[in-house]
């Protein structure tokens, strides 16, 4: 029996851009435990709104996280527009959504090569992060920012995207399918790529339930958990829409859901942009206080179920904003995971989860 | 020797960013900037780098973090602050848990502002850097001598 000895991972380590630290309990190369340790990019964003009435807040928001920065927007706008008792023109609710996808696909994209290069398969990390090009370029065509694209206000957009403009992302996304094909191939069918990710990481169902675990973690585990079948935004108005579901419960399951879930991106923007109604973009509220109340609004991630609450207190200051984030929520399920693993295995299965640091500390 | 003028090997840390900005430093070494035809390469040792790239300002858990970090490198060693978080503290400066821009902890050399910092604006502020790395060479050369 060999004795147990500590490694430490993180805060600075080259597989992850993010801070955060674990204590790997290792025995013989195994992990026994991890111990996670956080905080190191808190900054108390969610006080700020004190400071800040709330339509600059929707900047602050947005800056939650630069990855998933339009679905913080959205949820924080829309949180707060439910509260002021504001109906969104259809339009604007279409625009949203089609964002949203948008950036689910960079987001994906994103994570896929941060995948390859944890098993050492530089040139599809290359190669993932050059097709995600394609989505920033639309949002700086569209939005005017790569990464931050502040064009949701509170009570609608902060300016409108042409028809002919959405018919050319349409046309330019039909084009990356194409290149696409090819990573999703050697993702899913390579067999260097099979014996890294199969097998490695298993959560069950049962575990995935109880620690309640959200996103592409939880549906690799076949739990049938996403928010978009509730039918906000522009989501109800969808023929069809079914989360992608798969049940081998470990990394390859996991890496399935999200490969898939850029294809589903894709058919859902081309399906809004086909039925896009025109009855304006909205604009500033006319209300200049929040009324006392509260409001809460759940939407669907990149990385699963993000929970919005604002409660108001008659003054144009809001008085507290609530965010609860996908991370946050499988941060159990990643310990859990880690447990008994390889060291060797240790960054692929931390990736998985696809952890977005800064989203769970704020 | 850890010093090279004509490749000098980044390190990246994020202090507390909303990653917009580390996705962003990434980004600057992916095919489309491709920042190593400069003969850059982004490693994760300290002790191998010669530029340091923070992005994110500084807060009370990482500042010790961050100048652990610096003071692992080997001289010369210069330091960009990426991102307008890491210049000044930027939108997030009168939250509670900030202490202000990276200059809060080490010493900066190169500010690249902007939210996020684009990929142009880090080639830019990482070519400045080798300008201020030969600098720092050629003076330490000199007291050795």
């Amino acid at each position: 029996m060999a004795t147990r000895s500590v490694i430490p991972f993180g805060p600075q380590h080259p597989v992850l851009p993010e801070p955060i630290h674990l204590d790997l309990v290792v025995q013989d190369e195994r992990v026994v435990e991890a111990i996670p340790q956080i905080g190191f990019i808190h900054r108390g964003l969610e006080k700020l709104v004190e400071k800040r009435d709330f339509n600059q807040f929707v900047y602050v928001a947005e800056r939650t996280c630069g990855i998933c920065s339009v679905g913080h927007g959205w949820g924080y706008v829309s949180a707060t527009e439910k509260l002021l008792g504001l109906e969104m023109p259809r339009r604007v609710e279409y625009l949203r959504t089609i964002l949203e996808e948008l950036s689910r696909i960079h987001s994906h994209l994103l994570w896929l090569g941060l995948l390859a290069d944890a098993f050492g398969f530089e040139a599809l990390f290359n190669h993932c992060w050059r097709l995600r090009e394609t989505i920033l370029d639309i949002f700086q065509r569209t939005c005017g920012g790569r990464i931050i694209l502040s064009i949701m206000i509170v009570g609608g957009m902060a300016h409108d995207i042409e028809d002919t403009e959405l018919k050319a992302i349409c046309d330019q996304l039909e084009s990356l399918k194409c290149d696409y094909q090819q990573i999703v191939n050697t993702m899913m069918g390579d067999s260097s790529v099979k014996d890294r990710l199969c097998g490695v990481g298993v959560i069950s169902f049962e575990d995935a339930h109880e620690l309640s675990m959200v996103g592409p973690f939880a549906k690799g585990s076949g739990v049938e958990h996403d928010m978009r079948t509730t039918g906000y935004g522009a989501y109800g108005d969808l023929e069809h829409f079914e989360p992608i579901i798969s049940n081998e419960c470990d990394c390859y399951a996991r890496c399935k859901v999200r490969c898939e879930e850029v294809y589903q991106a894709i058919d859902i923007i081309e399906e809004l942009v086909a039925k896009m109604p025109q009855d304006g973009i909205g604009g500033k509220p006319k209300a200049k206080v929040v009324p006392e109340g509260q409001s809460h609004v759940l939407i669907e991630q990149p990385r699963g179920e993000a929970f919005y609450y604002v409660r108001g207190n008659g003054t144009k200051y809001l008085d507290r904003f609530r965010l609860r984030t996908p991370t946050s929520q499988n941060l159990g399920g990643l310990v859990k995971a880690l447990q008994g693993v390889d060291l060797a295995d240790v960054p692929m299965i931390i990736l998985t989860i696809d952890p977005c640091i800064s989203c769970t500390e704020r | 020797m850890a010093y090279s003028s004509k490749s000098p090997w980044l390190i990246h840390y994020d202090g507390s960013s909303c990653n917009g900005c580390d996705i962003e430093v990434l980004d600057a070494m992916m095919p489309l900037y491709d920042i190593e035809r400069f003969g850059i390469i982004n490693t994760g040792n300290p002790k191998h780098a010669d530029i340091f790239l923070v992005t994110g300002g500084i807060n009370h858990q990482n500042i010790n973090v961050v100048k652990h970090i610096y003071d692992q490198m080997l001289e010369p060693k210069v330091v960009v602050a990426c991102g307008i978080c890491a210049c000044t503290g930027g939108v997030f400066r009168d939250c509670y848990n900030m202490i202000g821009g990276v200059d809060k902890a080490i010493p900066v050399d190169v500010y690249a502002p902007g939210c996020a910092v684009r990929p142009e604006t880090i080639i830019d502020a990482v070519l400045k850097a080798v300008e201020i790395l030969d600098q720092k060479a050629a003076k330490l050369a000199e007291s050795r001598k």
